[in-house]
């Protein structure tokens, strides 16, 4: 199958081996990756932050970039959160309807790694070999906007060699909130400490979740307490095989 | 500026300088005071992880439970879209029934209306069932600058009223409180108090109990707020746990009752509806101990005299927004308060307005108008835990974004110079709008890689400086994605 990769622009600037991890898993699925280089941003940081004239050029060229493709993927549950649900309500408030309709066919189109994974391709086994004990936080736009449900788990589950530890209080939110960590700084830092208290109490090596912006801020917490848990994207889990950790 | 029927101006929002919807200070520094608040954060943590995992299994327990809160929400939808017309009918059966109905424009005008009619029996002091809207009103307070006294008969709301306090959740005023910490205020503030009391529960029910029954057996007048108005009778019901409700709306003389104009149901069918919503999703149970009916005056039982007191207060402005009126919906069950991760964590004074957590964060600025309240809709990570709670639907998270919408969008109109903020937003949106200027800025913020030890950043400049007070920053890569996808040649494959 032909898929086109919608990497985000946080994966893209400073997580790129999320990108190569998705690119890599697809390839060894047998499937053709696309990267339509015209892609930047989806927005989701304006629109969420009360910008939305400003996201308005964003969402047109996600539209513009994906509007030729059968089927679109991106390693983010939020971003792909704010595609299906933000895009078309932005662009009808703002006027333009004709970019809100084009949007919502798009969006029909664009999957969640986990969902692609399970729901399109079919497939929980990705043949995948990671010999360490992890925890999985369910982000809460992968499990509250788009309903991924337990497809990463049961995606986790086939991984050989890993040990999946339960996370406590796993649907509760980790207190990135994209801008809200900076405006509410202190809530944000509060909330996160009660995640990390969860996530060391697993004592998982590891911890996972299939949105680089909520583990840069989990990550960013353990490393600075110098937990020695390391943040890993659900990608990079399901891309390492016995001859290799994902591509760095 | 607004417009509202193509008029420059929509209709008033509530007043400043009456009632509780405003805080003294933005959330941002109000949380920051409550988070270090040890006694605080512990009774939070515990009250609210007790109420929702009890909430879960009552609610659990229901097979249509998605079909009653997809019925609770279309009731509330056709509700709204008709308001008026309910509300004619709902004063047309009230007086039908001989009972009186007042308008009032907003809090100042609802406290007037009911410190003349307390006046007017002759009273020095009325008790009060515990209701949310007199609070958003100040009418205590109204009624102690007139001479009367209003005692709060409700537990909780007895604990706050006597620890000269303000109530932090809807349905548990005094969350915020322990039982040693009541135990101190009873022994304090309780005069006819046995001073040997303890801090166990039912000891301190039983002090409640005794002090309030002579003052419920004095009492010439109750006051009470709604839950639900049964627009096709005229009937008025309170919902509630203690009975302390029933009997201030059956033994004084004279009934005043205030309501919000958004508490009109058309009829009974519709009260079976939240009925099954309300308890469950407040206190977990499937059936409230006390529900309370009353229809006009009844010759000989319970109160002579009856007015109903119609408040807007800002509710007609929220009306007139199409995307905020579903804040209107709510039915104060207070289960979005108790699943936010934000509200369990600062509790309900830092939002500043008697309507605290998700659902405070959208009403309260719809109500006072957005620039009052302007830290209330960025007062939350947009989980989501809020709406899969609320037994009406509300889409809080989307309401939240929509009111950061409208402040900034507010901001802008009336501002000629734009905020930091906004000139960071419009440069980023300028950027990521063209993959080469997008490109261009990727490779200029490598050099954020000379702040990088050991691949982390430990500080950064403000706003950012934010972050890294308690996390790590991520330096950048030595290639993007997009650098490393071509030197693979699969741009070419």
């Amino acid at each position: 199958m032909r898929i086109a990769l919608f990497v985000t622009c946080l994966a893209d600037t400073l997580f790129p081996s999320v990108g190569k991890a998705t690119t890599v898993l697809l390839e060894r699925l047998g499937h053709q990756v696309e990267f339509p280089e015209a892609q930047t941003c989806c927005g989701q940081m304006h629109v969420n932050t009360g910008y939305q004239r400003e996201a308005l050029p964003l969402i047109r060229r996600y539209v513009d970039t994906f509007d030729g493709c059968d089927v679109i993927v991106a390693p983010s549950g939020s971003c792909v959160g704010s595609i299906r649900h933000q895009h078309a309500m932005v662009a009808r408030r703002l006027g333009d309807d004709k970019l809100a309709d084009r949007a919502e066919a798009v969006a029909a189109r664009t999957f969640e790694l986990s969902q692609l994974l399970v729901d399109v391709l079919g497939v929980e086994d990705v043949g995948a070999f990671y010999p360490h004990r992890v925890t999985y936080h369910p982000t809460c736009h992968s499990l509250r906007l788009l309903r991924v449900g337990d497809r990463p788990l049961r995606l986790l589950r086939q991984v050989q060699g890993l040990q999946l530890a339960e996370l406590p209080d796993a649907d509760v939110c980790c207190g990135f909130g994209g801008t809200f960590s900076v405006k509410n700084a202190d809530t944000s830092t509060a909330m996160l400490a009660d995640k990390m208290r969860n996530v060391l109490g697993t004592r998982a090596e590891v911890c996972t979740a299939g949105d680089s912006s909520c583990l840069m801020h989990i990550g960013g917490g353990l490393s600075r307490l110098r937990t020695g848990v390391r943040a890993v994207h659900l990608a990079e889990i399901l891309a390492s095989t016995r001859d290799g950790g994902p591509p760095a | 500026m607004t417009t509202y029927l193509g008029m420059p101006a929509g209709p008033p929002t509530a007043p400043r300088g009456v009632g509780h919807l405003r805080g003294s200070e933005p959330f941002p520094v109000a949380a920051r005071r409550a988070l270090a608040d040890s006694q605080l954060r512990r009774n939070l943590g515990n009250a609210t992880a007790t109420i929702r995992a009890k909430r879960a299994a009552a609610v659990a327990e229901l097979p249509d439970w998605e079909q009653l809160r997809e019925a609770g929400r279309a009731i509330k939808a056709e509700t709204m879209r008709r308001l008026d017309t309910h509300l004619l009918r709902l004063e047309a059966e009230v007086q039908a029934r001989g009972g009186t109905v007042h308008w009032a424009r907003d809090a100042a005008e609802a406290n007037q209306i009911v410190t003349r009619l307390v006046r007017a029996t002759g009273a020095d002091s009325a008790v009060k069932v515990k209701s949310m809207v007199t609070d958003e009103i100040g009418l205590n307070d109204a009624l102690a600058a007139a001479g009367i006294t209003a005692y709060e008969t409700d537990l909780a709301e007895l604990i706050v009223q006597l620890g000269h306090d303000r109530p932090s959740h809807f349905l548990v005023p005094a969350i915020h409180r322990n039982r040693a910490e009541i135990r101190e205020i009873f022994l304090r503030e309780m005069a006819d108090v046995d001073p040997a009391l303890t801090d166990n529960p039912p000891a301190l029910a039983e002090a409640a109990r005794l002090h309030l029954r002579k003052i419920f057996l004095s009492a010439r007048v109750g006051i009470s707020g709604v839950n639900f108005a049964i627009a096709e009778t005229g009937t008025l019901s309170v919902v509630e746990s203690e009975g302390n409700g029933r009997m201030c709306l059956t033994l004084p003389q004279t009934l005043i009752t205030v309501m919000g104009i958004e508490k009109v149901i058309p009829s009974w069918r519709d009260l079976g509806v939240f009925l099954q919503l309300l308890p469950r999703s407040s206190t977990a149970e499937r059936m409230n101990p006390y529900t309370s009916m009353w229809t006009g005056v009844t010759p000989g039982d319970g109160p002579q005299e009856f007015h109903l007191v119609l408040v807007d207060n800002g509710r007609t402005a929220a009306l007139a927004d199409e995307t905020g009126r579903q804040a209107l919906h709510c039915i104060r069950c207070s289960a979005c308060l108790n699943v936010c991760p934000v509200y369990e964590r600062t509790g309900g004074h830092a939002y500043g307005s008697v309507y605290p957590g998700p659902i405070g964060a959208v009403l309260s600025p719809l109500l006072t108008g957005v620039e009052d309240n302007a830290s209330l809709p960025y007062a939350s990570s947009l989980c989501g835990a809020c709406y899969d709670a609320c037994p009406v639907k509300i889409d809080i998270p989307s309401l939240l974004v929509y009111l950061r919408a409208r402040h900034v969008e507010e901001h802008r109109e009336e501002h000629r110079v734009p905020s930091p903020e906004a000139v960071t937003m419009a440069a980023a949106s300028w950027v990521m709008a063209d993959p080469r200027r997008y490109a261009a800025a990727q490779r200029a913020g490598r050099s954020g890689r000379a702040l990088s030890r050991g691949g982390r950043i430990r500080a950064l400049p403000p706003p950012l400086s934010a972050w890294t007070r308690a996390r790590d920053a991520p330096a950048p890569p030595a290639r993007t994605f997009r650098q490393w996808w071509r030197e693979s040649g699969r741009d070419r494959s």
